[in-house]
């Protein structure tokens, strides 16, 4: 096994014709962890994760691992492992052929390719390891070719896991368990790995590190609790978890709705048109403190609880609860500790 | 009652439209005697299916088989690494190349071949058996190249990505990966181009007479000589292969592959 190398991206640009996919992206993965790049398709995180593999080139920037510069050379080259979408398991091979690719590339010995091939598919816990590697890829769930995907992947002992939306093709259930699977995979072998999804729950779960990306620019990285906490900008607060946003202006000591002229206190330092994100966890219906009037509209039972859905004005405010609760004028409580305020700009998603 | 007869009766109709030549050439096959004012032969025989054994028959089907599979193998050479190119790399012109192929197949044919034929004969290759490979191959190759650039376009990148990624040379990808899964494509392709140079004649008979004789050119001869038991033996003949390998062929063309036919 090479040593375990950190990814270093440093300004890296790419362009297809007037679009950037990424535009100054300055990242580092540590080595050895689970870095999950979040943010909505379109975002640039694939294409992220297409120049550490080498599968295009950059415009610009650099890709090291470790001390190597791996930006000049081809995918064949640079040591990596890519579990994709699609997981692209070759259909005319058996399991076995399929995981023993790499190895044969390598020349090792005909005996222990059959042991490693093993081991990695006991690694992956794929079940009957013997009646499983004789079949065609077709033959399994999608479980099991996801489990094979990443056999084949590990069994290089590569330097970098590159994971594509590994579990975007299967149903929520299976994803939960194999969410933990690979967590716990990924701790055991210890390899660098970078983890692109697109589902914010699945990133905070999974990842050591969180990268938020938007429009080709990393908006914020950092443990997922930090990230989902303290989101840096409006983008990674309203991205984050189930809100609603607030056009407000920011006066010394209170808010003021724009629309509804309605009041919350505020001690934060923000003036002048600004966007209030409130998640809708850290709002309630009902209690004491500060509060705004609006309508409930509807409530819907998700099962570990209530989401009602109360108009202020033109927005639909999200405020999760214990209980149903008939429609009509409510009042709905806000903590100030968990009052998100950005400047507003005229800055958009991507 | 009725649905049912109307049925029966548009089989009738189809089945003469298709059977009813087929028929004809069969009733002419065994016709050894069949003179004017007869609705039906005077006499039946084996006589001109036993002509089928004589050399006189089997030279021209020998070299006709010959060049359909010097033809095949060529296309196939010549189309796989240029459907493959035309299908992965984004280079410019890449609509351009594809047209150029439909290009001889744009206009009739008689002229086109008559032109070449022309060509041909200041290079010494009208008459002989290279001269008909390449005019087969002009034809041939619009097939070859159009059926493999759809059928490598329709594999996912990613089947290919996943061999570089662990360190697979681009060759050994091609070889590994992309080949064997478009193989049905490369056996769709090969039956397409056998029968059609194996029942190809405008060209045949402009460039290779009157040295080269082929299954059609001698269907042809025979029938301008009135011997039309011959030219109706011949015609069934030649009709069997293209029947059982177009039977084959359903089993490889996936309707994925039409979906990017023809895409520039």
């Amino acid at each position: 096994m090479r040593g375990v190398a950190p990814i270093h991206v440093a300004a890296a640009v790419k362009r297809y014709g007037a679009v950037a996919a990424l535009r100054g992206v300055s990242l580092d993965f540590p080595a050895g962890r689970l870095t999950a790049v979040l943010g909505p398709s379109g975002c640039g995180k694939t294409t992220l994760l297409r120049a550490i593999a080498g599968f295009l080139r950059l415009d610009e920037g650099r890709v090291r691992f470790g001390d190597d510069d791996v930006t000049a050379l081809p995918p064949q080259q640079r040591g990596t492992a890519m579990v994709f979408q699609s997981y692209a398991l070759w259909p005319h091979m058996t399991v076995f052929d399929n995981v023993a690719y790499g190895l044969r590339l390598k020349r090792v010995p005909k005996p222990e390719i059959a042991k490693r091939v093993g081991a990695a598919l006991a690694l992956v816990e794929i079940g009957d390891i013997d009646a499983v590697a004789r079949r065609k890829p077709a033959a399994l769930s999608g479980g099991q070719q996801q489990r094979v995907a990443l056999a084949r992947a590990l069994v290089v002992e590569p330097r970098v896991l590159l994971l594509d939306e590994p579990l975007s093709n299967l149903d929520a259930k299976v994803r939960q368990r194999l969410r933990v699977e690979i967590r716990r995979l990924q701790r055991r072998v210890g390899i660098t790995t970078v983890y692109v999804t697109h589902d914010q729950e699945e990133a905070l779960a999974i990842a050591d590190r969180v990268v938020l990306m938007s429009a080709g620019r990393v908006v914020q990285a950092g443990t997922p609790q930090e990230v989902y906490l303290a989101p840096a900008t409006e983008f990674a607060a309203d991205f984050l978890g189930v809100g609603t946003r607030l056009e407000a202006r920011a006066e010394p000591g209170v808010l003021v709705l724009d629309e509804t002229r309605q009041r919350l206190p505020y001690a934060g330092a923000e003036r002048g048109p600004v966007v209030v994100v409130l998640r809708a966890s850290d709002v309630a219906l009902g209690g004491a403190g500060a509060t705004l009037g609006g309508d409930l509209e509807e409530s819907l039972f998700l099962g570990d609880r209530w989401r009602h859905y109360v108009r202020i004005g033109g927005a639909m405010l999200i405020v999760d609860g214990d209980a149903p609760r008939a429609a009509g004028p409510v009042r709905v409580s806000v903590s100030a500790a968990r009052l998100r305020v950005y400047p507003r700009q005229g800055g958009s998603s991507c | 009652m009725t649905r049912l007869i109307a049925r029966a009766a548009a089989l009738a109709v189809a089945a003469f439209v298709v059977l009813g030549p087929l028929a004809s050439l069969a009733v002419w096959s065994l016709a050894e005697r069949w003179t004017a004012p007869s609705p039906w032969p005077q006499r039946f025989g084996l006589k001109y299916w036993n002509r089928m054994l004589t050399a006189d028959f089997l030279e021209p089907l020998r070299l006709g088989v010959v060049i359909a599979l010097v033809v095949t193998a060529a296309a196939l050479v010549l189309a796989i690494p240029l459907g493959y190119a035309l299908a992965r790399l984004p280079f410019p012109g890449r609509a351009l190349v594809l047209l150029a192929f439909l290009m001889p197949q744009a206009f009739p044919q008689l002229p086109v071949f008559a032109s070449a034929t022309r060509e041909f004969y200041r290079w010494g290759l009208a008459g002989t058996v290279t001269g008909v490979v390449l005019v087969h191959l002009v034809g041939a190759l619009v097939f070859a190249v159009w059926t493999m650039a759809a059928v490598f376009r329709a594999l996912a990148p990613e089947l290919e990505e996943a061999a570089w990624n662990l360190g697979a040379s681009t060759t050994r990808t091609f070889v590994s990966i992309a080949l064997p899964l478009a193989t049905p494509g490369v056996v769709a392709s090969a039956v397409l181009v056998f029968l059609y140079s194996l029942d190809e004649f405008t060209g045949t008979l402009l460039v290779g007479a009157p040295f080269v004789t082929t299954l059609p050119v001698y269907m042809y001869t025979a029938s301008q000589g009135y011997e039309l038991q011959i030219a109706s033996v011949t015609a069934l003949v030649l009709m069997l292969p293209g029947a059982v390998l177009l039977l084959a062929l359903e089993r490889f063309l996936k309707s994925e592959y039409l979906v990017f036919f023809g895409q520039l």
